[in-house]
């Protein structure tokens, strides 16, 4: 049972850590990233999510 | 299991974002345009009318603020605000809104994937909680320190702050994660010490206060913004739960 249950959990740590790196990813490009564009472009809701803006 | 983390997180992130942009023209934008105006000089807030200060007499509006801008140095730090007509620069706050909370459901789908690997059930209560533990690790627990700026408003050196936020963030959702998951003291008491950790610390806070925006305006800003925050990030929460479920029958 525990072996079963520690390979079930081997096995989904590579997606899970993919999609938590990509979800990381996504959120510093739409709410950190300094970039002159992105920050005009974003700029309101990274105010209202309360991300540091400038 | 990637593809059903993604494809939830794809649908629940645009939904929750799409209720985010629409509380967020309801209730925070018209903070944010008034804060501008204080901060370019086009309003100033220390010419009220002459009050003995103590009356409770119904507080000056916004435009009838007058006298000259004061002379912040701020003018030329070389940010701007938004880009564009207002049909763009609302357009690309929604466009940006999704893609915040498509990032969000990323992370609480990653969550999922890791509960249910581990033999927990997600439903739609739980899905809410997830939600609302998010809210607290990415809104509320960055806010204590750095509270959500109303432009206007003085902060701190941008990549001390940025610094601080990741490290907040990211200590108390693991701390979250640790307390509703863990099965021990040791687990318990390393959460804790997550969770106060950042606050211990402190957050990054300037060498003085002379914002130009009034501090009402800044009180009523911060509370809407995490208002706001914790209703879409409730409704994200569930809204993935539902996806994720639906998504297992598939």
């Amino acid at each position: 049972m525990t072996t079963l249950s520690s390979a079930k959990v081997t096995s989904a740590l590579l997606p899970v850590l993919f999609m938590t790196v990509l979800g990381l990813s996504v959120m510093f490009v739409a709410g950190h990233a300094q970039s002159a564009t992105l920050h005009d472009a974003a700029h309101d809701i990274r105010h209202a999510t309360g991300f540091p803006c400038h | 299991m990637f593809q059903r983390m993604l494809a939830s997180a794809l649908f629940a992130g645009g939904v929750a974002g799409l209720l985010a942009a629409l509380l967020h023209f309801a209730f925070v934008q018209d903070l944010i345009l008034l804060g501008e105006k204080y901060e370019t000089g086009e309003l100033t807030h220390f010419a009220a009318p002459a009050q003995d200060g103590h009356d409770h007499a119904p507080a000056p509006t916004a435009g009838a603020d007058a006298g000259a801008a004061p002379d912040d140095g701020h003018a030329d730090d070389g940010h701007s605000h938004g880009t564009g007509s207002d049909l763009t620069r609302n357009g690309l706050t929604v466009l940006f809104t999704v893609l915040v909370y498509v990032s969000y459901a990323m992370l609480l789908a990653a969550g999922f994937g890791l509960a249910e690997s581990m033999g927990r059930r997600i439903d739609l209560k739980v899905g809410v909680l997830w939600g609302i533990s998010g809210f607290a690790a990415f809104q509320l627990a960055p806010a204590m320190g750095l509270a959500p700026e109303l432009p206007g408003s003085i902060a701190a050196d941008l990549g001390d702050r940025q610094v601080w936020w990741w490290g907040t963030a990211l200590a108390t959702a693991t701390a979250l994660g640790l307390l509703c998951y863990g099965r021990s003291l040791l687990t318990a008491g390393l959460a804790v010490v997550l969770l106060a950790a950042p606050h211990v610390i402190g957050a990054p806070l300037p060498e003085g206060y002379w914002g130009q925006a009034p501090t009402e305006v800044g009180t009523l800003y911060s509370a809407r913004t995490l208002g706001t925050g914790l209703a879409v990030w409730a409704a994200l929460g569930g809204a993935l739960a539902w996806f994720w479920t639906r998504g297992k029958a598939a």
